[in-house]
């Protein structure tokens, strides 16, 4: 087809390299691939993807609605702890899967020139596929729950654009080092549960005692999109992100940190990519 | 435990010096034994491994065949599959799929669509990937060892489309320690030796350089046998050597050449009727061929004291490719021993023409095919 190309200089794997589009492609294929067979040979197939957060759902609401007595003043509590578990299951799951991702696909890294991002890229998107069947259903749920349905939810793709980056950018991240060291496989683990509890999932930001509630708006960037979320769809009379933040200009803060976590991503990718097929 | 105590490295430098060209529309060899370099090479130029120093270019897209199949799927059925592998291989999922009938037919994988790829025996495996291979439209191929599975027909279809592809301007670039692969389709072909290029141009020569390296390093290993049955009861068997065309002294003979056995000898005292021997013998000390003075008729006069004798024995080399031992020894008369030296030198045959039995003699071969038609006679 390009018999007439110019010669072009082989400058070895990188995580960028070998072109947009066929990034893209590769992204899609793989992602797409491992979504498929995600729940293969499973008797439900696809609808776990709307199981399994309603199942956990269902053991977490028991807990803290019936038997701790947690949620009661907290406005429509069930569904914004279904809403909230959604959206963090889509961050661990897809960072954790991630971890391994360059490691598991060592065949292919090691056999073909490759744009090292396409890897811990399709894990994400394989979780997306994941999360959109999942709103899917939340949004339902709101629905039969009696929640009326308001133009804020349209901003909803507001919240999930800076969600996907910073899960590409962990992604990338822990993908990176795993190669180097397998201590992040552990460490993730725990790190990832204490996120759990260090974001307003279970609770609302109203919950944590006044002193500690700024800070933690501040520092954990996902405690934010947790918080615009329950303001944007589950009770628009809560306080949102930005004045849970301290107001103004404080939102800056939470935006620069998963800034840097995505840079520092992205860095850390870039640098060991050249690499990795090598370490393996 | 220190876990963050630096490893002591030595550094290992799989490629050094390694400059060559290939032009377009070729077909070209690279050969190496094991740990030679090739297959860094090879990963260097599909962009898998980053050169420390130095550059690699290419004119057009080029798909590496470092192994057959790459991110298939057992779980999924052939058309999956060959999406998955084309967009690894830069096609877009659109054009991939536009190309999947004519991946199944060059396959001969019609009647299995269905199947998950699992189903598929490792043969047909082979035979989509070798197709989408052939499909994938690359401008370079480069091909690592994928060639040596596959059924024999198959093997020649994908040689065929291959010759194909480079009639169509397509450069192809196999990589292998299998010689007679590079002499069979290649164009050109170089060899690796410990990360450097030994060797560039046209295949023949590139195949004996590489047997010649191959012997050489064998022989550096190889220990000198201990001599339990020389003797010498008046006669001393002095050097004995194998002769170069120059003249020189070799140790390896190429298959077909003229192979010369040199060999001095000393009367010590006087030896009536003597007969002089020469045999040539296998690691396992089987005689692959003897001669002697009086087998030829000749009859020699005796020997005298201090008198010096050079042998010459020229024979065409019909060996296969293997170590030989030359042992040497003189009689008196019939029976009595006077001097004998066991594996008096050695030396190595290269050369690549059938390899079953002792020898490689001289021959053609012919069939003539008959089919037993008396069934289809018979039948009402």
């Amino acid at each position: 087809m390009s018999s007439t190309a110019l010669p072009r200089q082989i400058r070895g794997p990188s995580a960028f390299g070998g072109g947009l589009r066929r990034t893209l492609y590769l992204t899609w294929i793989i992602g797409l691939t491992e979504y498929r067979l995600t729940y293969f040979g499973s008797a439900l197939g696809y609808l776990w993807s709307l199981m399994r957060p309603l199942m956990l759902f269902g053991v977490l609401y028991v807990v803290f609605s019936e038997i701790v007595d947690f949620g009661d003043d907290i406005v429509n509590y069930p569904m914004l702890l279904l809403f909230n578990i959604v959206l963090f299951n889509f961050f661990t799951d897809a960072s954790t899967k991630a971890v391994t991702s360059v490691v598991d696909r060592e065949a292919i890294v090691r056999k073909m020139h490759f744009p090292g991002m396409v890897i811990p890229f399709a894990r994400v998107l394989s979780g997306g596929l994941n999360l959109a069947v999942s709103l899917i259903a939340v949004f339902l749920f709101l629905l039969a729950y009696g929640l009326n349905p308001r133009w804020t939810w349209l901003l909803l793709p507001l919240l999930l654009v800076p969600l996907v980056l910073l899960t590409l950018g962990v992604a990338m991240l822990l993908s990176a080092l795993y190669v180097r060291f397998r201590d992040v496989a552990p460490i993730w683990a725990v790190l990832s549960t204490a996120l759990f509890y260090g974001s307003p999932v279970l609770y609302a930001i109203d919950k944590v005692p006044e002193q500690y509630r700024q800070m933690l708006m501040l520092v954990n960037p996902l405690a934010d999109i947790l918080e615009q979320g329950r303001r944007w769809v589950i009770d628009p009379n809560a306080d949102g992100a930005i004045a849970a933040a301290g107001g103004g200009a404080w939102i800056l803060v939470p935006i620069a940190v998963g800034t840097a976590v995505c840079a520092l991503g992205v860095w850390v990718f870039n640098r060991e990519a050249p690499r990795i097929a090598e370490r393996l | 435990m220190h876990p963050f105590r630096r490893v002591p490295v030595t550094d290992l430098h799989a490629l050094k010096d390694v400059s060559f060209d290939i032009e377009q529309g070729e077909f070209f060899g690279i050969a190496g034994r094991n740990g030679s370099g090739k297959s860094t090479l090879l990963k260097c130029m599909a962009g898998v491994y980053r050169v420390d120093r130095g550059a690699i270019t290419v004119a057009g897209r080029l798909v590496p065949f470092i192994e057959l199949g790459v991110g298939f799927n057992q779980e999924m059925t052939a058309l999956d599959n060959v999406v998955i592998n084309g967009v690894m291989m830069g096609l877009s999922p659109r054009e991939a799929q536009r190309r999947f009938d004519a991946v199944v037919e060059f396959a001969e994988l019609e009647d299995f669509l269905d199947l998950k790829l699992k189903n598929y025996s490792s043969g047909m495996q082979v035979r989509l990937a070798f197709s989408l291979m052939v499909q994938a439209d690359a401008d370079v191929l480069l091909i690592d060892e994928v060639l040596a599975v596959g059924d024999a027909a198959f093997q020649q279809k994908c040689f065929d489309a291959f010759h194909d592809l480079r009639d169509r301007g397509k450069t192809v670039v196999l990589v292998t320690h299998d010689m007679q692969m590079i002499e069979r389709f290649c164009q050109r072909a170089m060899l690796l030796h410990h990360g450097a290029v030994a060797g560039i141009g046209d295949p023949g020569s590139v195949a004996r350089r590489y047997l010649e390296l191959n012997f050489e390093e064998d022989d550096e290993a190889s220990v000198t046998a201990g001599r339990p049955d020389d003797v010498s009861h008046g006669v001393a068997i002095g050097d004995v050597w194998i002769e170069g065309p120059d003249g020189r002294r070799v140790d390896t003979v190429g298959q077909g050449d003229p192979l010369v056995i040199r060999a001095e000898i000393e009367a010590l005292q006087h030896i009536d009727d003597p007969e002089i021997g020469v045999t040539i013998n296998d690691e396992a000390g089987t005689v692959v061929f003897g001669t002697t003075t009086r087998e030829l008729g000749r009859e020699e006069q005796p020997f005298e004291p201090g008198e010096r004798i050079s042998l010459r024995l020229a024979l065409r080399n019909d060996l296969k490719p293997a170590r030989y031992y030359v042992d040497c020894g003189v009689h008196e008369g019939v029976h009595r021993v006077a001097g004998f030296r066991y594996r008096a030198s050695d030396f190595l045959v290269f050369g690549n023409r059938a390899q079953l039995g002792l020898v490689s003699l001289d021959h053609t071969f012919e069939l003539e095919r008959r089919r037993n038609r008396t069934e289809a006679a018979t039948t009402p």
